[in-house]
């Protein structure tokens, strides 16, 4: 369409991440081959995949935490392929892990605290009192409402059960103004009916903003997502709607069929 | 961190003990001031090598190079005064706390880009270098003599001129007192508590928009200033610094203070700091092999009391508030003689390995414990290795009472929280 490029676009469905051509090897071998995927603003997108498919480097290589072989990494529109995690945190985006990662020996205020403090502009502030930032200490009792762990404020983050430190986990990843959010495995481990409390948990901090997750649990997945994307070998096989995805031949024979159990 | 020590009266009362200590009978005399004036300077030292290592986990082998600089760089300043710069000799330490600022600042970007066993190993390459440097450098490190001065020749300030030690005492307790206080406060910053965010899972930093190496770095300055503090009060306490004042047997001693104190409760500091200095200038009076107990003092608290002595102490505290704790104290006074024997027979055989193998000339015969025994026979190695024997026996027969009696009072404490 000629007249489209002549013309200044007229707004483009705002696009919160998007990823081209990502490859990603380690050595001689890749992991990821070729990664395309963009991300509406708002979308609520699941990545599922055999194990060794290459997700979690995908999330790593999102958040910063490796650097792509080559391909294009943007976020809202701005280059972050090779950037620093905080710079990239810094930008908006956030992300919870696969294997929890708190920090054990401060409280579970002061984990969500920890979330807050960039966002909120209290950059390297080493002369005002953290106590007495009040609107950081709003937003991190709000976010420790949010992940129902307010009657656990003052307990330390490495004695908690497993169920709380995942909702700790995800707390730290929200805590802050990041517009998408990375979750690993949110569910991971946990029983159907903390199950059932974390896609809650998840739905409702997760409201207005970009969510994308990997997930093995398809109870999890087809009940949160707006769309999926399957990955198997480092590549993208199919990306659609839950209900199309389910009748995908291609993603059946690929993953649906072993582990639909 | 404990959260009472953040309540004012806490301050007081510290404020009011430090006021009170030179008067306590036994510290009144000279000699008990300037080991209270000691314990102060170490106490300032280990506070701020506390801030690197139990804040933000971060393990120097080289903490003395920035009480060493600060220190010359606070003789150094003195010397002016006595030349006559209008300078009141309570501020000069603040020369101290800038040289260990600036080369904090300096040495820190290079050796906080990494945490772990990296910096530990480039913070004793950088201990050695400067160690070295001030070998080859003696007109500013005043070589083997080291560097001297007066602080009584000095402009007087408020009418104190220095010259008791209980002006020092006072000067190094005022400053010990501020130096507690801006410490204790960095801690509650925004900065302050991502350097326990640090400490804990650097890499987790990175995802909430820090980067960890800056977080290293402003902790590691701001230690390294508070490092140089204690040197400036050392200069004045001794009107002398040499070249070991940056050396690696005084960064093995904060070390050392910092963790028997107990690195995850702030008194902790101060209380190696003042253990340790107590044992260094009093138990060399008694054994010339004080170095080697104290490394087992160090290796027992590390095996036994990863807590340190604040740990034991705050346990203690709680144990207290239980039911439990008369069975405790039972315990404790039925382990008492026999932890006595234990160690009276292993300081004997000590004593006397250690007299025979490094002063053969000194002959055989010896009194230790008020015993006169004749170290050539073999008697007195056999009855204090018996003691030693017996007593370990028995307190390994007791251990499992003390056990019982702790685990009631944890039960107790569990079902109050």
């Amino acid at each position: 369409m000629p007249s489209a490029l002549a013309a200044p676009r007229p707004e483009p469905a705002p696009v919160a991440l998007e990823l081209s051509g990502v490859h990603k090897s380690f050595g001689a071998t890749p992991i990821i081959r070729g990664v395309s995927l963009a991300i509406p603003r708002g979308e609520r997108h699941a990545i599922i995949g055999p194990n060794g498919a290459g997700k979690s480097t995908l999330f790593n290589l999102v958040s910063g935490r490796i650097a792509p072989t080559r391909g294009s990494i943007r976020l809202e529109g701005a280059e972050i392929a090779g950037e620093a995690p905080y710079r990239i945190a810094r930008r908006g985006l956030s992300r919870s892990f696969q294997v929890t990662n708190i920090f054990p020996r401060l409280t579970v205020y002061e984990n969500v605290r920890c979330g807050v403090l960039w966002p909120l502009g209290c950059g390297y502030d080493f002369l005002r009192r953290c106590d007495r930032l009040r609107d950081v200490a709003e937003r991190a009792e709000r976010v420790l409402g949010q992940i129902r762990l307010a009657d656990r404020r003052d307990t330390l983050a490495g004695v908690l059960t497993y169920a709380e430190q995942r909702a700790l986990e995800i707390g730290i990843a929200i805590a802050g103004d990041a517009r998408v959010i990375l979750l690993d495995e949110p569910t991971a481990g946990m029983s159907r009916h903390e199950t059932e409390n974390a896609v809650e948990l998840i739905r409702s901090v997760t409201e207005g903003r970009t969510l994308v997750m990997v997930e093995h649990d398809m109870g999890v997945v087809f009940g949160l997502a707006d769309r999926i994307s399957v990955l198997v070998y480092g590549e993208i096989v199919a990306s659609d709607a839950p209900a199309r995805i389910r009748e995908n031949e291609a993603v059946r024979a690929a993953y649906l069929g072993d582990a639909d159990a | 961190m404990t959260k009472g020590a953040t309540r004012p009266a806490w301050w007081v009362g510290a404020a009011a003990l430090l006021a009170v200590l030179p008067w306590v009978p036994g510290l009144q005399s000279d000699f008990g001031r300037s080991l209270l004036s000691q314990m102060g300077i170490a106490a300032v030292f280990a506070l701020s090598y506390n801030l690197l290592l139990g804040q933000t986990g971060l393990l120097s082998f080289g903490h003395a190079v920035y009480f060493g600089l600060g220190g010359y760089a606070a003789i150094h300043l003195l010397r002016a005064v006595n030349g006559g710069w209008p300078i009141p000799v309570p501020l000069v330490p603040l020369a101290g706390a800038a040289a260990g600022l600036g080369f904090g600042i300096v040495f820190g970007a290079l050796t906080t880009r990494r945490g772990g066993t990296i910096f530990a190993l480039i913070t004793l390459g950088v201990g050695e270098l400067v160690r070295a440097a001030s070998l080859m450098l003696p007109s500013f490190f005043g070589g083997e003599e080291g560097v001297t001065a007066s602080r009584t020749e000095a402009p007087r300030w408020l009418g104190l001129d220095f010259g008791s030690q209980l002006q020092v005492y006072y000067l190094i307790a005022a400053w010990l007192f501020v130096a507690a206080i801006l410490i204790h406060a960095f801690m509650r910053t925004p900065v302050g508590r991502l350097c326990n965010a640090v400490r804990d899972n650097p890499e987790r930093v990175e995802f909430v928009g820090y980067d960890p190496r800056r977080v290293r770095f402003i902790a590691f300055s701001v230690a390294a200033a508070f490092a140089g503090l204690a040197g400036g009060l050392h200069a004045i306490n001794y009107e002398i610094v040499t070249g070991e004042a940056v050396g690696a047997t005084r960064s093995g001693a904060v070390l050392l203070m910092v963790y028997i104190g107990g690195v995850h409760h702030f008194v902790g500091a101060v209380l190696g700091a003042a253990a340790i200095t107590w044992l260094q200038v009093s138990l060399s009076d008694y054994t010339s092999a004080w170095l080697l107990y104290l490394g087992l003092i160090f290796m027992g608290m590390v095996a036994f009391v990863p807590g340190g002595l604040a740990g034991l102490a705050m346990i203690h505290l709680s144990a207290l508030r239980t039911r439990a704790v008369a069975a405790i104290a039972r315990s404790y006074l039925l382990a008492l003689p026999f932890a006595l024997a234990t160690l009276a027979g292993a300081a004997t055989l000590i004593e006397i390995a250690y007299r025979r193998s490094t002063q053969p000339e000194a002959g055989a015969l010896m009194t230790l414990f008020w015993i006169p025994m004749d170290t050539a026979k073999p008697w007195p190695w056999i009855g204090a290795a018996g003691v030693l024997a017996l007593g370990a026996a028995a307190l390994a027969r007791i251990r499992p009472r003390v056990a019982a009696a702790w685990e009631r009072a944890a039960e107790e404490i569990h079902a109050h929280a």
